[in-house]
């Protein structure tokens, strides 16, 4: 790496004030023709081109952004990251991304503040507990940590969980994955730019896709805000947004883009220090390193590009917060927001090829995606450069909408997506 | 969140109904014949326009009848509400 990033370059750099840091990552306009293009510039693009580059050795390609990168659902959603599905291929496909982002921060040479905290799902009634136990059997099968808590092992992990008998769901139990975890959304999607920026990628923001142009079956490139760029792949990983690509190109995806909010609290001193989700009452909250409690509230059940949400799904979520943490009752939150999350009938994600030569999607991703960046990166590179699906994306094509094949994560994925 | 309409009862607020999706979706008249193809066209693929849209709701906490609405999923502005069985308006 030409600007690595050590403990001598922060000595060196404090002297003059942080004032001489190199660009992470360049500003160019985009070339006329690329081996290949990414739309969509969060951390799955993001991460696709780093795989790209890295390991199949595609150096001419280029991620185009809209916005700015990692300003959409990258930069919105409550951070966690776990892998305990219930599914073989999910849980091969979510534990393929856990084992990169245990090594990430020393292979892209950024901290991406991964802490493996766990993440600790709760029982409120029978049926939780039985399906809980059921997937923790299920996680172990595939080599997944997972272990099952009784309701005062909960207690004493998380110490400020009312685990009365009295509350309206009581809590008889959870799992708990010790590998999982948070890691620092923004610094992911730095980190991969500036990794496959350092290796030729061309990183274009405030570039919007306008049209996909085809002949015949094949694609020729893409109408941008910037002109139209030549390209013969096109990988789409424009999350919310897919069906809009779709579009243009005569597609149509079993997608259904929704609000998904997400708010935080005022900061406080460390008061939780692993992640809680609850599915039965819908509500999660972990706490960053800022202090402030990261709370995930649920969808709006209807379509919308708004970005906002509405509030009578961030009261519902408020109100099975404070009667599980009675604790935080007094707390002001501080920010609320939304972001578009293109939800498949499945709950599953959709890493495939199309019958449209060189078009390539990487979308479906629902409320769940940000834990999978690393491993749909990777295996979405593949996709593209063998132009073959990876082993542990097979499952995951278009095509299971019409053989019937789902990968049927509803309610078996440890929260409601 | 919005206000919306209902033609049976008036205006109330959004959280009182449930989104059906998109409308217009006609069920399949000879199910026996439909191709697999047909079938994920039918019960999977959606337009999920960022625009506007036609879709179906439900009055599931008021009177509980089914309507459709042209509403800008962009700006979640409505357009326009019209009953089950008529022609949405041409604008």
């Amino acid at each position: 790496m030409k600007n690595k990033y050590s403990i001598f370059s922060l000595i060196k750099n404090a002297f003059s004030q942080h004032e001489n840091w190199k660009q992470a990552w360049g500003d160019p306009e985009p070339k006329k023709e690329y081996e290949a293009i990414i739309i969509g510039g969060g951390g799955h693009g993001l991460a696709t081109a780093y795989y790209l580059a890295k390991k199949h050795n595609m150096r001419n390609i280029a991620v185009l952004e809209k916005s700015w990168i990692g300003g959409g659902n990258t930069g919105r959603n409550t951070t966690i990251i776990r892998s305990n599905y219930l599914w073989d291929a999910s849980a091969g496909l979510y534990d393929h991304a856990l084992k990169i982002w245990e090594n990430l921060s020393q292979e892209l040479n950024y901290n991406i503040m991964f802490s493996q905290r766990g993440v600790m799902n709760l029982a409120h009634n029978l049926q939780d507990v039985r399906d809980l136990k059921r997937r923790t059997h299920a996680n172990r099968l595939n080599g997944i940590d997972a272990v099952w808590l009784n309701t005062d092992q909960v207690k004493e992990f998380c110490p400020i969980i009312n685990t009365s008998p009295d509350i309206r769901y009581p809590v008889l139990g959870g799992t708990l994955q010790r590998r999982a975890g948070t890691a620092r959304h923004d610094a992911v999607a730095w980190g991969y730019a500036r990794g496959a920026n350092e290796m030729g990628v061309d990183i274009i923001q405030n570039c919007e896709v306008k049209g996909i142009k085809r002949i015949g079956d094949q694609v020729e490139g893409v109408e941008t805000s910037k002109g139209f760029i030549k390209t013969k792949k096109i990988g789409v990983v424009a999350a919310g947004h897919s069906s809009v690509i779709a579009n243009m190109a005569g597609l149509k995806l079993p997608l259904e883009s929704k609000p998904l909010q997400a708010l935080v609290s005022e900061p406080v001193k460390p008061i939780i220090d692993t992640v809680v989700m609850s599915n039965a009452v819908h509500a999660y909250v972990s706490q960053s390193d800022k202090g402030e409690l990261v709370i995930g509230a649920g969808t709006d059940a209807y379509v919308s590009y708004t970005q906002r949400g509405s509030h009578d799904v961030v009261e519902g979520t408020l109100k099975a917060i404070l009667e599980l943490y009675p604790i935080f009752s007094r707390m002001k939150m501080l920010r609320q927001w939304g972001g578009i999350v293109d939800i498949c009938p499945d709950a599953s994600p959709i890493i495939s090829k199309t019958n449209i030569k060189g078009l390539y999607f990487n979308c479906g991703w629902g409320t769940g995606g940000f834990k999978a960046t690393p491993g749909s990166g990777d295996l979405f590179a593949h996709t593209i450069a063998n132009d073959e699906p990876h082993k542990l994306n097979a499952a995951f094509n278009l095509n299971r909408f019409v053989s019937g094949d789902l990968v049927d994560e509803h309610g078996a994925a440890a929260v409601a997506h | 969140m919005f206000l919306i309409n209902c033609p049976y009862c008036g205006e109330r607020d959004q959280s009182e109904f449930s989104c059906g999706g998109e409308a217009h979706i006609v069920r399949p008249k000879q199910p026996t014949e439909l191709s697999d193809d047909q079938w994920a066209e039918y019960l999977f693929m959606r337009k999920n326009i960022k625009g506007v849209q036609l879709e179906r709701w439900n009055h599931a906490h008021g009177c509980r009848k089914w309507f459709n609405m042209v509403r800008d999923t962009s700006n979640d502005k409505i357009h326009a509400v019209y009953k089950m069985g008529e022609k949405p308006p041409v604008e």
